[in-house]
């Protein structure tokens, strides 16, 4: 593990891969004081940088940090689960250097104080950055709006309910007008929860064979459909947190082509699995929204391909063997992901649907852009938030193996490509795989 | 039917012939066209400006030791206020009296209303008692205009709705006059509930047509749907909105506005639009402040501000609610009969 003293390391002989510029080539970077002090391919290429740190990066892929838009936590309420350290480290794992933790949790952070408390802990005890969103109703009740204003100033990025939709479309219209107020973010969860609500399956012959119930996949692109309406009418600028289905997909297609300030996320998991993979009730499949048909699988995988979809995320939910060994229908829902992202998006590069460079912008430049952070690149000035990675490494994910507290990943015994060797936040190594 | 809503707090005069020669003020030519003042739609600027110079004469009658003429004398004022009211009733009140006429003041609580009676009961009702002039606050827009095409009197608008609130505007712009001289070129920023506000939407015609120049402040929440269509200023940052403003006009924030239905809490709308020092810095130096009340105090506005009288002219506005409506009420007897 790198300590560097002076504050200098300088990487030689990496593949520079930068999705905001475009970048992709041989060269070398040098970190000064905790952000990238040069960068180029003629850097130490012909003269032996003469810093006291020196990574030789044998050719692995150099890349801005990841920005994981989606990660729930256990802290504060649940720590038992996930704290906010226990997810960081998960988090440098997988080369994760920004989490955006969501506000669901035991007090819901919907005060200036509790947003507060996350940066202090945070602070205190996470290896990576965590950036706090702050609920966008009391208490998530969907009722009445919070204190956007004071809540965005103690440092809230942004305003969701998290993993639940805000049905009352009344509430909602006002509150996406006072955000826009502030010019702040708001994040959907788009799914309608009468029509979801006891579902655990997406409806269709596979829940009928295994009697479970399950909700229509139409409540997605229905919720999708009222929140664009209502960014119209209100001029807020609104992100769907994850998307999973081609209705929802086309809908946020044609918005974005009428210009409307729109965004959507899709969750590993969605890319990579579809309903069929619940196979026996494997509970540790059981997300929300449900794993979804191949066609809506597949209809995700070729929405980041062609751009539609902005961001790729883990939608991070840890659970415990308690609440996921259950029958299917009473199991919790959520799978960790913060170690499986990467490898689980660079399913698309393998796959040919997209380069390294275009997978590593939706988890990169595009969300720093959508969230006004600063990182996500590799620029002189920026932070060195960095990560080392192995594109086309083999690996195998061992639920045992994993680092977070939480360990109920839906892709136990998974073959990916894509190892992260080395993670650093603002110049101090946080993660090594050697 | 009538007695069970209305409350008559003055026993009504007996009935006198009026005689048309105590109707007519020493200089009492017509100044307004219409026998109603039902908002500020409907007035022209000369309208606007005759009745200012016509209040001013009133002000100096209400500074006067013997306050009172008979210029009304054997006429009939009703207040009808179908929502509460402390300073409009009380100061039509007292602008009727001091010119005369007999005052009856009649509340009339929802409950009646709910009761069955309805607006158009209660005007022909009205109407057999021959009043001279009306004046109505209801809680519907057109309420006012509804009972002026069935009553045979003047009706006067105190309010409807979220609608006009007429004398409100007149009196503020009586009061920035005194202070200003001239309302042309000013700089008026309004800021709050615009949304709800009679208030706003009297102010912002009657200083539009007079020539000022209205910056509306508020969060989007509490922003009218096109309200850019009035020729006025939109701002959401406060700062901004009151950058070079000459008038700072705040609004009232109704209570059951401020938990989390257009704003999250008092505290947050303190923070961002509640008039305070470093918020009024932003201001032309010398800037006013105006309220129509009543104030919600650390809600909209702070303390410090409203009880500073450098620059607050809250006070000042209630003396000028007063004579504008003696204004008001002189220049409607002219045109009757």
């Amino acid at each position: 593990m790198i300590t560097s003293k002076s504050g200098r390391i300088a990487f030689k002989n990496a593949r520079l891969v930068d999705p905001a510029s475009g970048l992709d080539v041989k060269g070398g970077l040098l970190v000064e004081n905790g952000r990238i002090a040069d960068i180029g391919p003629r850097l130490f290429r012909d003269a032996e940088p003469r810093d006291p740190e020196v990574i030789d990066c044998r050719g692995l892929v150099l890349a801005p940090g990841l920005i994981d838009c989606r990660v729930f936590t256990g802290e504060p309420g649940a720590e038992h689960r996930e704290s906010l350290e226990s997810a960081s480290v998960a988090a440098a794992v997988g080369g994760v250097t920004s989490m955006i933790v969501m506000p669901n949790t035991d007090p819901v952070i919907d005060e200036p104080s509790l947003v507060d408390f996350i940066l202090r802990r945070a602070q205190a005890t996470a290896k990576v950055r965590v950036l706090p969103c702050a609920a966008l109703t009391k208490g998530l009740l969907g009722e009445t709006m919070t204190e956007i204003g004071l809540l965005k100033e103690a440092g809230a990025i942004a305003f969701t309910d998290g993993d639940r939709s805000v049905a009352n479309a009344r509430v909602l219209r006002r509150a996406l007008a006072y955000a826009a107020t502030f010019e702040a973010l708001v994040i959907s969860h788009a799914e309608d929860p009468e029509l979801v609500k006891g579902a655990s399956a997406t409806e269709g012959e596979f829940a009928t064979r295994l009697g479970l119930p399950a909700g229509p996949a139409i409540a997605e692109a229905m919720m999708v459909e009222r929140d664009i309406r209502l960014v119209e009418l209100t001029g807020a600028r609104l992100h769907f947190g994850q998307i999973s289905t081609r209705a929802s997909l086309d809908v946020i297609a044609d918005a974005k082509q009428r210009g409307l300030p729109v965004t959507c996320g899709v969750a590993a998991h969605h890319l990579t699995l579809n309903e069929l993979d619940v196979g026996s009730y494997y509970t540790f499949r059981k997300v929300r929204p449900p794993l979804r048909s191949e066609a809506d699988r597949a209809a995700m995988a070729q929405g980041v391909a062609s751009g539609v979809i902005d961001v790729i995320v883990s939608s991070h939910e840890p659970q415990g063997a308690d609440t996921k060994r259950q029958p299917y229908a009473t199991a919790a829902a959520g799978t960790v992901g913060l170690e499986t992202l990467l490898p689980a998006a660079l399913t698309l590069v393998q796959d040919g649907r997209a380069t390294l460079s275009h997978v590593l912008r939706t988890m990169t430049a595009t969300p720093a852009g959508i969230f006004g952070l600063a990182g996500g690149a590799l620029a002189k000035g920026a932070a060195a938030d960095l990560i080392l990675l192995d594109d086309d490494e083999p690996v195998v994910v061992d639920a045992e193996k994993l680092h977070s507290r939480a360990r109920n990943t839906a892709f136990d015994g998974r073959k990916f490509q894509g190892r992260v060797h080395a993670t650093f936040v603002g110049g101090v190594q946080v993660f090594d795989a050697h | 039917m009538l007695a069970l809503g209305w409350r008559l707090r003055l026993p009504l005069s007996p009935t006198t012939a009026i005689s048309p020669t105590l109707m007519t003020s020493p200089a009492a030519a017509p100044i307004l066209s219409s026998k109603h003042l039902l908002g500020i739609d409907g007035l022209s600027p000369l309208d606007i400006t005759a009745l200012l110079d016509l209040a001013e004469t009133y002000v100096v009658q209400g500074r006067a030791t013997d306050k009172k003429t008979a210029l009304l004398r054997g006429r009939t004022l009703i207040n009808l206020f179908f929502e509460a009211s402390t300073r409009t009733q009380s100061s039509f009140e007292l602008a009727g009296k001091r010119l005369g006429a007999d005052v009856m003041n009649m509340s009339v609580k929802t409950s009646s209303v709910s009761k069955g009676e309805t607006l158009l009961d209660t005007a022909s009702t009205l109407n057999a008692m021959r009043p001279d002039i009306l004046v109505v606050r209801h809680q519907d827009a057109g309420a006012a205009e509804l009972l002026s095409r069935k009553l045979d009197c003047s009706v006067i608008n105190a309010g409807d709705g979220a609608h006009e609130h007429p004398t409100q505007a007149l009196l503020d712009a009586l009061t920035i006059r005194r202070h200003r001289g001239n309302l042309e070129g000013l700089v008026v920023a309004i800021c709050g509930d615009v949304l709800h506000s009679r208030v706003a939407r009297s102010n912002l015609r009657l200083l539009s047509m007079m020539g000022a120049r209205v910056r509306l402040v508020a969060p989007r929440t509490l922003l009218p749907c096109d309200a850019d269509r009035f020729g006025v200023e939109i701002y959401t940052d406060m700062k901004r909105g009151l950058a070079g403003a000459d008038i700072v006009m705040m609004l009232r924030l109704q209570l059951e506005r401020m938990a989390g239905a257009f704003v999250p809490s008092t505290r947050e709308y303190f923070r961002f639009y509640g008039l305070d020092r470093e918020k009024l810095a932003h201001a032309k130096p010398g800037a006013l402040v105006m309220h129509p009340g009543p104030m919600n105090r650390g809600v909209e506005i702070a303390s410090d501000i409203a009880d500073d009288v450098q620059v607050s002219l809250i006070s000042e506005q209630v003396e000028m609610g007063v004579a504008l409506r003696m204004a008001i009420l002189d220049a409607l007897a002219r045109g009757m009969a």
